[in-house]
């Protein structure tokens, strides 16, 4: 039996050492399991990984091109109770996020109204000019949505990301749950976990009822990838066979007569609705990046006379921005009408002085990211950080204060993973994935839990040793 | 179907076609080099280069024709662009670009297969190991093979799969037959002495068509019944009939799907003209080299056809 570290809440075990009532079935079922048994069974899940391709790439890396994301073969759990809660509030999150982006490119009633400064999206190398005026295919500008949480205690559980513009990691939510059920069948009898494997199916619906108008009959529906080399070209590859989409690179598309087109072996083909992977800035080297041999040129043309969709819009990146993070709960309650479900966690936004001042006389308690900062790069984590790097951190700030905000280190929850001497409770988050159109918000129940593998590191990101865990939603 | 995939599906199963042949060919000249002096292995390893193309990449790096030598450099070496294992690289680089066009078990077989060979050509394969490691080799590629035969739909990806499978198979064995012609002639052999006998085996042994040639020849062995085999004999899988026909068979079921013949259908007539009817007398009239010579052409411009009709790359 494996107590919880005092200081912060195990999502599977009391302070006492007893189980919660979430892990109850798995912990019946894994008291029966044989030691050896399961530390073999680490070894299967990787090689499973290894045959299937999923890996990922890192860059400037020559001699790992293809790396495999470590897995946990214990389940992170959470109730069927605690799941509807959490989902209604990512629905309320989502809802905000999108009228917040429709606002934004059109009337600005937010800023109008003074809730939000101006300066934090005109600064914002996210915004993009070429969008205002424009209302999406359905009036839908994230299509697909990532919103990070974290839990501190039994109810406590806080936004720490939102995920606007391609959120990534759902094809390791689908294959860590296709990994953990042909290695343990018996268990998936035992204890009843909600379904994610509809996603694909979903992910097509949805997109396709955000198709321009203008398409008669079922849209046809592309997946964009950068290509062979990106980081996430497995999850692209992975997704538009599952879909059934084609996937394209951009030098497969063109336009013609106003349409997106793709080069196939009868000729040329229309495409109605583009699920991108590759950044706004490589889109189109017509509008954005003109070296980009990325995109298609000409695309954001079509675009805006309304004849393509562009999941997720271009754009989007502006909400997802770590300052405008910590308007949020405004954002939330001036588009909804209603206090936020997820409360986000405290932030510090360092462009103001009273914040900053307090940030620098705190520097060794707090994380410290900047604004504009992904992957876990680019961040200050005092309480583990040596005297050097947060001397650093103290220029950086002062030079650059609007860049950055700061967070306390919170008590993140901990779940157990699987170690040679049995489990080891470590650090863990959620993403949950969300997909929006005209029908409605879907949430996949679960999500991808990432897990820090090292000892008390807080640090989750798959490019900095973190891994992952199969997320059960319980069926009552 | 994306003209990039279809591009990429050809090549892939000519490169996992290639990387067999290619060890079929060592696996012959090794046997040829344990069985006979060392002047005439090495005069074996000049004509597999010689075979592969790579006499010259070959030749700036080493001046000799060892065994050792020739097996790394064709296998494994970093100088030489068109080793196995860069061919096998290739075909599982080009699997993973068209993942979404290939079944789980093709890509798994692929994918597997490189992880195995990749291992196995870590380290120069020391000549003790040297058998095992091309029965790898060629156990991999059919791995691929038998999943695609297995799982894939049989639509417009299957069609350039068996294409790249089968004009990659005619190239190679009209290559041998291009480097080896003058053993094959009726005029120059030294009927029945061992040394012929020896060399007709090892053109047999590289075709993998010396157990089938000896079944339907029993015990008789001459160079116009094995020029026959290998050009005309329709059930031999890696005969040019055969090839061809299995090409000309998938080229029409494209133009069935698609509604329209192209610029290949018409190329794929005319190398027809060049083999259907043609008795092997017909072609040693003709002059067996001339005709592999115009074969290898024709075979060249049939897959530059194919190419442009389905928009490989523009």
């Amino acid at each position: 039996m494996t107590a919880s570290e005092p200081d912060n809440f195990d999502e599977m075990h009391m302070p006492d050492g007893s189980v919660r009532e979430a892990y109850q079935g798995y912990n019946d079922w894994l008291e029966q399991q044989d030691e050896g048994w399961m530390r073999r069974k680490a070894f299967e899940a990787e090689s499973f990984f290894r045959k299937t391709g999923i890996t990922f790439n890192v860059y400037g890396e020559d001699d790992a091109e293809e790396r495999l994301i470590p897995f946990d073969q214990v389940p992170r759990i959470i109730t069927g109770a605690e799941w509807r809660r959490l989902s209604k509030g990512i629905e309320q999150r989502v809802r905000a996020l999108n009228a917040f982006m429709h606002d934004l490119y059109h009337r600005q009633e937010i800023i109008r109204s003074g809730r939000l400064p101006e300066r934090l999206f005109r600064d914002n190398a996210a915004w993009l000019p070429q969008m205002v005026g424009f209302t999406p295919p359905g009036g839908v500008y994230t299509h697909i949505v990532g919103i990070d949480l974290v839990r501190t205690g039994p109810d406590e559980f806080m936004v720490l990301e939102d995920n606007a513009r391609t959120p990534s990691g759902v094809s390791y939510m689908l294959e860590n749950r296709e990994t953990m059920m042909a290695m343990f069948p018996e268990l998936f009898s035992k204890v009843k976990v909600s379904d994610v494997s509809d996603y694909p199916r979903k992910l097509a619906k949805s997109l396709a009822a955000c198709a321009p108008e203008c398409v008669e009959g079922n849209p046809s529906i592309a997946v964009l990838t950068p290509g062979i080399y990106n980081s996430a070209y497995y999850e692209h590859a992975f997704l538009a066979d599952q879909m059934g989409a084609e996937l394209v690179e951009g030098s497969d598309l063109r336009v013609i007569d106003g349409k997106v087109h793709m080069r196939t072996t009868v000729g040329f083909r229309p495409v109605d609705v583009i699920y991108r992977r590759v950044d706004d800035d490589f889109l189109d080297p017509l509008t954005f990046n003109p070296t980009s041999v990325l995109g298609i040129p000409g695309v954001m043309d079509v675009y805006r006379s309304g004849n393509v969709t562009i999941a997720n819009a271009p754009g989007t990146g502006v909400a997802d921005d770590k300052a405008i993070y910590s308007f949020m709960p405004d954002i939330v309650e001036f588009y909804t009408g209603e206090k936020p479900l997820l409360p986000n966690v405290e932030t510090f936004r360092c462009a103001d002085p009273d914040a900053l001042k307090y940030v620098l006389d705190n520097l060794s308690e707090l994380v410290v990211k900047e604004v504009h900062g992904s992957g876990g790069y680019g961040m200050l984590i005092g309480p583990t950080a040596s005297k050097k790097e947060i001397a650093e951190f103290r220029h950086k700030l002062e030079n650059r204060p609007e860049n950055y905000i700061a967070q306390p280190t919170l008590a993140l929850s901990t779940c157990p993973i699987f170690t040679k001497k049995g489990l080891a409770p470590r650090h863990v988050d959620l993403r949950p994935f969300v997909l929006c159109s005209p029908e409605g918000v879907s949430i996949t129940p679960g999500g991808l839990t990432r897990v820090a593998l090292k000892k008390g590191s807080l640090v989750v990101n798959s490019s900095q040793g973190g891994g992952t865990k199969d997320s059960w939603v319980l069926e009552d | 179907m994306l003209g990039r995939v279809a591009h990429g599906i050809f090549w892939m199963y000519r490169y996992l076609e290639r990387a067999e042949n290619t060890a079929r060919l060592l696996a012959a000249g090794q046997r040829m080099a344990l069985t006979r002096g060392d002047e005439m292995a090495y005069q074996e390893w000049k004509s597999i280069l010689t075979t592969l193309g790579l006499r010259q990449a070959y030749e700036s790096h080493y001046d000799d024709y060892d065994g050792p030598h020739v097996c790394d450099f064709v296998l494994r070496s970093k100088h030489n662009s068109e080793s196995v294992l860069s061919m096998v690289e290739r075909a599982r680089t080009n699997a993973r670009a068209c993942r979404s066009a290939i079944t789980a078990e093709v890509w798994e077989a692929v994918n597997e297969g490189w992880m195995t060979l990749r291992d196995l050509l870590a380290r120069p394969v020391r000549s003790s190991n040297l058998n095992m490691s091309l029965a790898a080799i060629r156990r991999e590629s059919t791995l691929a093979r038998g999943a695609s035969h297995g799982s894939m739909l049989r639509n417009e990806t299957y069609c350039f799969a068996r294409l790249g499978t089968f004009l990659e198979r005619a190239d190679n064995t009209a290559r041998i037959l291009d480097v080896k012609y003058y053993l094959l002639l009726p005029s120059l052999s030294y009927v029945g002495t061992p040394l012929d006998t020896g060399q007709w085996d090892n053109i047999l042994r590289a075709l993998a068509a010396e157990r089938a040639y000896r079944w339907l020849n029993a015990g008789r062995m001459d160079a116009r019944s094995i020029a026959d085999f290998l050009i005309l004999d329709e059930r031999f899988p890696r005969s040019l009939v055969f090839c061809y026909s299995d090409m000309r068979g998938n080229l029409a079921e494209l133009a069935r799907l698609h509604g329209a013949e192209g610029r290949c259908h018409e190329a794929m007539r005319e190398a027809d003209l060049r083999l259907s009817g043609k008795t092997v007398e017909d072609i040693f009239d003709q002059g067996l080299h001339q005709f592999v010579l115009e074969f290898i052409a024709g075979n060249q411009s049939l897959a530059g056809a194919i190419a442009e009709d389905y928009r490989f790359v523009s």
